[in-house]
C-alpha cells in the first residue's frame, strides 16, 4: 500500500513539531526515519498510525484519505519500542487479539486465529512459545512477538517506533538482519523510527533524515552519505570535519592561501568546508592544501585519527591517517580532502 | 566470599548483601506478636475456657448465625457496591482534568477520617423515613435507615476509601502505549477497558474488596444508629458481642469474636492466594 504524507503540520499546544512535510511512500518499501531527539520523527510515524490528528494536511493510503479515518479502521501495525504487550495474555493471545476483536463475518474461528498465531510464531521464530507470558521472555522476544501481533491484523503498512531501541546492541544487530528477512519475505510497507543511523542506513530501502520538524534530505543510504544536500545531514550522518574558509575566484581559500580546491559554480563570501575524516589525500609538499601541525593524535582501531591545528586561528580539524604514517606530534601534515562540500555561511 | 552450600529442602531464600534482614525481621516478629498476636490468642484462650459444647451452642445459636449472617453479607454487598463505583470514582480521578478535582480526590479519604458514629447519625438522619432521601423512599416502599439495607449504606460509605486507594495507583501507571497498541488492533473503547484495561486492573481491585469487606465486618460506630439493631433482623455480630459484654458474659463475647476471627481470616488468606497466584503467572 502506498503512503503519502501530504503537506503536513502538527502542533502540539501552538508548538509546532511537524512543519509542512511531505512524503511519498512506495508500497513494498522498507523506510526509515532518521534524526535526532526532538526532530519530529516519532511525531510523524504517530500521524500515520493515526494515533495523532494533523493540525493541518493530509495522508493518503493508495487514493484513499486516511486523515478522516480512525485508528481502528486504518488498519497500520504498529511496533512499540517498549514492546506495550498485553500481560495478562500469552503469547498466542496477544497474537490473535486483533483478529479476536473484530465483528461479524470479518472475525475468523478460534481455531484459524490460534493457526495463524503459530504461523506468524514460526515466522518470528518463536515456535513453541504460544503459552508463555511476556513477563516469560527476553526483550528480543518479546519484540518479536509485538511483531507478530502487528502482522497478525494484515495491516496495510508496519509502522515501528524505535523498535530496538530498547535492547542491547547484540540482540539489535541480530534482529535488524532479521527484520530485513521478514521485510522481503511478506513486503509489507513498512516504517521505522530510529536515532541509530547505522541502523537507518543498514536496514532501509530509503531514508528520511528529519531535523527540528522538518524533512532534511530523502534517499538511499549511498544518496544520504555521498551527497548531503546540507550542513545537517553533512555532519548528522556519519563523521564530518569542518573548516572554515573563504571562496574567491572560484578558488577556496583559507586565511591568505589557496587550498588547490576549486569551485566554479560557488558564490563568493564566506563559507564551511565540509569533508569526510578519511576521505583526503596525503601530499608531502605543499602548494595548494590546507597543512596543519599535529595537535593530537589516538589511535582508533585501525587508523589513526589525529587533529590538526591549521593557520594562525589555529582552527582544529580531524582527519584519518594510516596507523604506519610517521606523523608525530608537532609535525607538520598536509593534506587535501578528495571529496567535499561548501555550504556557504549565512 | 563464602558461598554457602546449598542445601536440599526447604531453607530461607538467601537475604540481599543489604546488611539489616535479621534485626528487621526480628523486630516485625516482635512488633506483629506485641500487636496482633497476643491479644487475638488472648481472645481464643478465653473462649477456650468455654469447652466444647458450649461453644457450640453459642456458635450456632440462632442470634448469633443471624448476626454473622447480616455482619458478613451486609459487608459482601457493600465491597461489591464500591468495587464497581470505586473504580469508577478512581477512573474520573485518573484519566480527567476537571476544576475541583482535587477536591473531590480529597473527599474520598473523609470517611476514614470522619468519626464513624459522626457518619451514622448523619446518613440515619438521610434515609430516615421523614429524611431528605428517606421522604423520597419512602412512597416507593423502600426502607432503608433500620433494615439491613441501611447497613449496606453505611459500609458503602466506610468502605469507599479503600478501593478508590488501592486501585488509583494502579490505574495512574498503566502504559498509555498498551491502549493505543490495542486500539491499532482495531479493538474499539469498550473491548479496550473490558479485555485489556480490567485484567490490568484487577489485582487491585480484588485488593479493594477485600479491604474494604474487612473494615465492613468489623465496623461498628456507624452501623449502629443506622441498623435499627433488631434481633434476628438487623443486629451485626460486633453489636451483638458488645451485648454480651454488657451482660457479663465474657465468654459468650469472646466465642462469637473468635468465629469472626476465623471466617474473616480464612477469607482474607483465600484472597491473599489468588492474588499470589496470578501476580506469580502475570509478573
Amino acid at each position: 500500500m502506498e503512503v503519502r504524507v501530504a503537506n503536513v503540520r502538527k502542533e502540539f499546544d501552538r508548538f509546532p513539531a511537524l512543519h509542512d512535510v511531505s512524503l511519498d511512500i512506495k508500497s513494498g518499501e522498507l523506510i526509515a526515519l532518521l534524526g535526532p531527539s526532538g526532530s519530529g520523527k516519532t511525531t510523524l510515524l504517530r500521524l500515520i498510525a493515526g494515533l495523532e490528528r494533523p493540525t493541518r494536511g493530509k495522508i493518503f493510503f493508495g487514493d484513499e484519505d486516511a486523515s478522516q479515518r480512525s485508528i481502528q479502521e486504518r488498519n497500520v501495525g504498529f511496533v512499540f519500542q517498549h514492546y506495550a504487550l498485553f500481560r495478562h495474555m500469552t503469547v498466542a493471545d496477544n497474537i490473535g487479539f486483533g483478529l479476536k476483536v473484530r465483528h461479524g463475518p470479518s472475525r475468523p474461528p478460534a481455531a484459524e486465529i490460534r493457526r495463524r498465531a503459530s504461523e506468524l510464531l514460526d515466522l518470528v521464530q518463536l515456535s513453541g512459545l504460544e503459552r508463555r507470558y511476556p513477563a516469560q521472555l527476553s526483550g528480543g522476544q518479546r519484540q518479536r512477538v509485538a511483531l507478530a501481533r502487528a502482522m497478525a491484523i494484515e495491516p496495510k503498512v508496519l509502522l515501528l517506533d524505535e523498535p530496538f531501541g530498547a535492547l542491547d546492541a547484540q540482540v539489535r544487530r541480530e534482529l535488524r538482519r532479521w527484520l530485513r528477512e521478514i521485510h522481503d519475505r511478506t513486503g509489507h510497507t513498512t516504517v521505522f523510527v530510529t536515532h541509530d543511523q547505522e541502523e537507518a542506513l543498514e536496514l532501509a530501502d530509503r531514508v528520511v533524515v528529519m531535523s527540528q520538524g522538518r524533512i532534511e534530505q530523502v534517499g538511499s543510504a549511498d544518496e544520504i552519505y555521498d551527497t548531503p544536500n546540507s550542513p545537517f545531514v553533512y555532519s548528522f550522518i556519519g563523521e564530518s570535519s569542518t573548516l572554515p574558509v573563504k571562496v574567491e575566484d572560484g578558488q577556496v581559500w583559507i586565511a591568505d592561501r589557496p587550498i588547490g580546491l576549486s569551485a566554479p559554480h560557488a558564490p563568493s563570501g564566506e563559507a564551511m568546508l565540509y569533508f569526510r575524516p578519511h576521505d583526503v589525500e596525503l601530499l608531502d609538499g605543499c602548494s595548494g592544501c590546507i597543512a596543519g601541525t599535529v595537535a593530537a593524535s589516538r589511535r582508533v582501531a585501525g587508523t589513526r585519527r589525529v587533529e590538526l591545528e591549521i593557520g594562525g586561528e589555529r582552527q582544529r580539524v580531524e582527519i584519518e591517517l594510516p596507523v604506519d604514517h610517521p606523523a608525530a606530534q608537532k609535525s607538520r601534515v598536509a593534506f587535501r580532502p578528495r571529496r567535499w562540500k561548501l555550504f556557504p555561511t549565512a | 566470599m563464602t558461598i554457602a552450600p546449598a542445601k536440599a529442602g526447604w531453607r530461607f531464600r538467601q537475604p540481599s548483601v543489604i546488611p539489616g534482614f535479621g534485626l528487621t525481621l526480628g523486630f516485625s516478629l516482635a512488633y506483629l506478636t506485641l500487636i496482633i498476636l497476643i491479644p487475638l490468642s488472648g481472645l481464643v484462650w478465653r473462649s477456650a475456657a468455654l469447652g466444647w459444647a458450649d461453644f457450640w451452642a453459642i456458635a450456632t445459636d440462632r442470634r448469633t448465625l443471624n448476626a454473622l449472617e447480616i455482619s458478613f453479607g451486609t459487608a459482601f454487598i457493600a465491597a461489591a457496591v464500591n468495587v464497581v463505583f470505586g473504580t469508577l470514582v478512581a477512573w474520573v480521578l485518573v484519566r480527567y482534568r476537571f476544576p475541583g478535582r482535587r477536591i473531590v480526590d480529597a473527599m474520598v479519604d473523609l470517611p476514614f477520617a470522619l468519626p464513624t458514629a459522626v457518619a451514622g447519625i448523619a446518613l440515619t438522619t438521610l434515609y430516615a423515613p421523614n429524611g431528605w432521601i428517606g421522604h423520597l423512599l419512602a412512597p416507593l416502599g423502600i426502607k432503608v435507615a433500620y433494615t439491613p439495607l441501611g447497613i449496606v449504606v453505611a459500609l458503602v460509605f466506610i468502605g469507599l476509601p479503600f478501593v478508590v486507594r488501592t486501585v488509583q495507583p494502579i490505574m495512574e501507571e498503566i502504559d498509555k502505549e498498551v491502549e493505543e497498541a490495542a486500539a491499532t488492533l482495531g479493538a474499539n473503547r469498550f473491548q479496550i477497558i473490558t479485555r485489556i484495561l480490567f485484567p490490568g486492573l484487577s489485582p487491585a481491585i480484588v485488593t479493594g474488596f477485600s479491604l474494604a469487606f474487612a473494615r465492613g465486618v468489623g465496623e461498628y460506630g456507624s452501623v449502629i444508629f443506622i441498623a435499627g439493631n433488631l434481633p434476628y433482623k438487623s443486629e451485626i455480630a460486633p453489636l451483638l458481642i458488645v451485648i454480651r459484654l454488657e451482660e457479663y458474659n465474657y465468654p459468650a463475647a469472646t466465642a462469637i469474636a473468635a468465629i469472626m476471627l476465623l471466617l474473616s481470616f480464612s477469607m482474607l488468606l483465600v484472597i491473599n492466594l489468588a492474588q499470589s497466584w496470578s501476580r506469580k503467572r502475570y509478573g
